[in-house]
């Protein structure tokens, strides 16, 4: 019997894995989070925008439309699944969310493309309404149409500031500075890796030549200070150090913040997966093969979820992990591409590093920040709370660490602020990262609605719930009420 | 390396050994504690923080009660705030037999100061109008509560040693042995402890300890299905759960002051002894989200953030043992809470800790003593008579042990 394969994911990894399964004669069921295709990389606009393949991904344009027309071409011969959410996977099966129904499905093989969201540094006042990421700044800009504010300012690193701002000026929002905290020569350093991909290359430096044409403020080697505002107002200025006399401030009532990505890595790790420490990134990262194969059996990973090597590698890797499962499976694989997609990747892997050493995750930051910035958003909890429960209690494992001070416990459960509290620890711990160790992977993947149930077209509940149901909870006065 | 000297080593640093290691501290003995990993990390730690005597079985009250003064206290006996809340806690049920029972148990409680009030029909909806239609009556207990699991059972091993214990943590136990009246244990390091007395507070790995001295139990590793809500207005300050023999309906919860909703309750689920880890089943997440739709149709629209589990441990008639070991002197026992230790702990640490340091204590034991588990003569069985019925008993498993 043919396997079952699901793939989650429907980006550019996700896509041409589909794809390469389809040509080997079985029919993937693909799984997506997102109403379209396209993952957010190739993020495609609702259908009732006009905007041009050209104005939507510029340089990108040929590559995206070549991933969605390929999508377009698989519709038939895939079960393809839209708005559902993987939220858990236990042994051989996963267990999905669409808006409050529930169902689960069986797999032979999984592939997990689950993508990569933005690294983040805690600042004092990112917390303030009008504080984004940069992936977010972007989903704004291609989904909604829409800036994150009036004046811009977008600061970290990596490659995505640089897109972002270039989309930003194209689109014709204002941005009133880039603010990186890499340095130039960081950049020359990393050049010899950076020409393996001189295309690639030549399309980075394009965005910077269209942020100095626009005359945008451009400043490298800064140290953020301070995102300024109140409650009140949201974001008015970023305060940062330039190096010179007085640090810089720069009014605006937007940030969006990014230092380069990481992988998306819950699902790998409810799929039981073996994760190691890699020293060059800083990051725990679920253990691959060359291919795509995790520890755990019959499940594979690929994209930026497994490793952050960028939207062309990430074909790349999906194509070489739907090959995998296929000669996993005994199932015939042309063994020519095997080999070409293996060195295809590995020099995509070799530029990869090359924009890691460019812009590299500022660590020293976090030993640095001031007790009063919170690090853990979702709760609330502050670098002075976490370093004092290290003190206080001896807790230098991050799990450990967060059932005293609650850092990673809250809506995202670490994903945005477990790299940089670790950071925290490790400085206030005075250990290596590694000795930090990561935050376990705990369903839900995101929240899951208390509504969720078994469709199975029977509605079991409709005479146990009163009518007031919906509006009771939101009504704060009357649950006091209840309450006395 | 030399060996370490005390009058007593406490197995285990949970919820159990802690209080006792801080007790007998209190009493003047010497304590060293031993830790196979962190303090408080496995059941005492990812347990549903209920500080419930209402639902215990009658025996267990007196120690529930010695209990519930050291968590009216531990702000001053532990010197840090470990979210104790004299809430109050509420029991509910859907089923009339259920319901007569709340007044039988009330009764019986009584008279072991647990004092209930139980509300049925028109006075049930007027004290909790948020209640789903099919809750038939409530049984609340106003001086119960809710404490933070995650902050307690360390909290207690902080103290312990401020008032003199020795904590050895990441410290597994590869040999107990007891050699001219004294205690010998070794340690995967290679480290050796010495002790006139032994308590072995190990919970679901205690099995193999207790054996060792002759005396096995049937004890079965298990884990709480465990989930928490996104913080909400903070407005449900009881404690709650259902009384119910059917397990699926057996949920539980309670909010805390930031918001957040604690969930639990419905069937266990699978935990493994040897890499420390119990799992949340996706079918019984999805079983608790109908249920609390059923108990509490306004908590519909919220949702679930986060699930967890803990290595818990349980006995077939859902007591736990508790006591001098019926084989070895100076060899104690307390484990297999059955998912109900964590309020009752520092009251079975205090009450190990009098046994220990007077030789004797108020508090009766007779209940939870091993030896229950001894096999029983084959002879002695074939005497019985056919006809008396308290022979093949099958204990009441109470469920909804919130």
């Amino acid at each position: 019997m043919a396997p079952r394969v699901i793939i989650i994911g429907a980006g550019p990894a996700g896509v041409r894995a589909a794809a390469a399964l389809v040509e080997a004669g079985l029919r993937p069921v693909l799984i997506d989070e997102s109403r379209r295709d396209g993952g957010q990389i190739y993020r495609r606009q609702p259908e009732s925008f006009t905007r041009s393949y050209l104005e939507l991904y510029g340089t990108e344009a040929g590559r995206a439309q070549d991933v969605h027309r390929t999508f377009e071409a698989l519709r038939d011969h895939i079960d393809y699944l839209p708005e559902t959410l993987v939220w858990n996977i236990s042994e051989g099966e996963v267990h999905l969310q669409q808006g409050t129904r529930y169902s689960r499905r069986p797999f032979d093989a999984l592939l997990v493309c689950s993508g990569a969201t933005d690294r983040l540094m805690p600042v004092p006042g990112w917390q303030l309404a009008g504080t984004y990421t940069l992936g977010g700044a972007q989903v704004a800009l291609k989904a909604q149409g829409c800036a994150i504010g009036l004046s811009v300012v977008l600061m970290g690193t990596g490659p995505l500031l640089y897109l972002v701002a270039a989309q930003y000026v194209k689109a014709g929002a204002q941005v009133a500075a880039v603010l990186d905290t890499s340095t130039f020569l960081q950049r020359l350093r990393a050049l010899p890796q950076l020409l393996t991909a001189p295309t690639a290359l030549r399309k980075g430096m394009a965005l910077i030549k269209v942020l100095r044409r626009a005359g945008v403020l451009l400043k490298r080697g800064v140290t953020p200070l301070e995102i300024e505002g109140s409650a009140q107002t949201g974001v008015t200025g970023v305060l940062v150090d330039i190096g010179a006399a007085q640090p810089l401030t720069i009014a605006c009532d937007a940030v969006a913040l990014g230092y380069h990505l990481r992988p998306e890595t819950q699902l790998a790790d409810l799929a039981g997966c073996t994760f190691e420490f890699d020293k060059e990134v800083g990051q725990w990262l679920p253990s691959i093969d060359t291919d795509g194969r995790s520890s755990a059996s019959g499940v594979y990973l690929a994209g930026d979820g497994a490793r952050v090597r960028g939207a062309d590698a990430a074909e790349c890797s999906g194509r070489l992990a739907a090959l995998a499962i296929l000669r996993d499976f005994a199932l015939a694989a042309p063994a020519d591409e095997l080999a070409r997609l293996r060195r295809e990747l590995a020099r995509l892997e070799r530029f990869a590093a090359g924009l890691r050493a460019a812009f590299p995750w500022p660590a020293k930051l976090a030993a640095k920040l001031p007790d009063r910035t919170i690090v853990c958003r979702c709760e609330a909890i502050t670098a002075g709370e976490l370093r004092r429960v290290v003190r206080d209690t001896g807790a230098i494992e991050a799990n450990r660490a967060k059932a005293f001070s609650r850092v990673g416990m809250g809506r995202c459960q670490g994903r945005f602020c477990g790299q940089a509290g670790a950071e925290v620890i490790a400085a206030a711990a005075n250990v290596p990262l590694e000795a930090v160790g990561r935050l376990r992977g705990q369903a839900p993947v995101k929240p899951l609605p208390l509504a969720l149930r078994i469709d199975d077209g029977l509605d079991h509940e409709a005479h146990q719930i009163c009518p007031e149901a919906e509006s009771c909870i939101a009504d704060h006065a009357i649950a006091q009420e209840y309450c006395k | 390396m030399t060996s370490v000297q005390s009058d007593v080593i406490v197995i285990g640093a949970g919820i159990v050994g802690t209080s006792t290691a801080l007790f007998l501290r209190r009493h003047g003995m010497s304590v060293t504690l031993l830790e196979r990993d962190l303090t408080g990390q496995q059941a005492s730690g990812t347990n549903f923080g209920g500080i419930r005597r209402q639902g215990r079985s009658l025996q267990q009250l007196a120690m529930s009660n010695r209990a519930l003064a050291s968590w009216y206290n531990s702000r001053e006996l532990l010197g840090e705030d470990i979210e104790f809340l004299a809430s109050g806690h509420t029991r509910v049920c859907y089923h009339a037999q259920d319901a007569a029972y709340f007044d039988d148990y009330a009764r019986e409680a009584h008279a072991y100061g647990l004092d209930l009030q139980v509300f049925h029909g028109e006075a049930l909806r007027a004290r909790y109008p948020y209640l789903g239609r099919e809750v038939l009556a409530a049984s609340h207990s106003p001086l119960d509560g809710h404490a933070n699991p995650r902050l307690a059972a360390p909290a207690f091993a902080r103290a312990a040693v401020r008032a003199g214990a020795q904590l050895f943590e990441q410290t597994e136990i590869v040999r107990l042995e007891k050699d001219a009246g004294e205690f010998r244990v070794s340690s995967a390091q290679g480290r050796v402890f010495r002790a006139g007395a032994v308590v072995v507070a190990t919970g679901a790995w205690a099995g193999p300890l207790s054996e060792q001295f002759g005396e096995p139990v049937p004890l079965v590793a298990r884990g709480p299905q465990m989930a928490v809500t996104e913080p909400v207005p903070y407005v449900f300050k009881e404690s709650m759960g259902v009384y119910t023999s059917v397990k699926e309906e057996s949920v539980y919860f309670r909010q805390i002051p930031r918001g957040n909703l604690i969930l639990g309750g419905g069937p266990s689920g699978p935990a493994d002894t040897r890499s420390g880890r119990a799992a949340v089943l996706p079918e019984h997440t999805l079983n608790q989200l109908a249920q609390f739709r059923r108990l509490l149709p306004a908590l519909t629209p919220l949702h679930v953030i986060r699930v967890w589990s803990g290595v818990e441990s349980y006995l077939p008639d859902n007591e736990p043992v508790i006591g001098p070991s019926s084989s070895t002197e100076g060899l104690y026992y307390a484990f297999g809470f059955c998912g109900s230790g964590f309020q009752i702990g520092p009251g079975v640490g205090e009450t190990l800790a009098e046994l220990i340091a007077t030789g004797a204590t108020p508090i009766p034991l007779e209940s939870f003593a091993i030896d229950r588990f001894k096999p029983v003569q084959r002879a002695a069985a074939m005497s019985l008579p056919l006809s008396d019925t308290s022979m093949p008993v099958a204990l009441p498993i109470r469920v909804g042990n919130l």
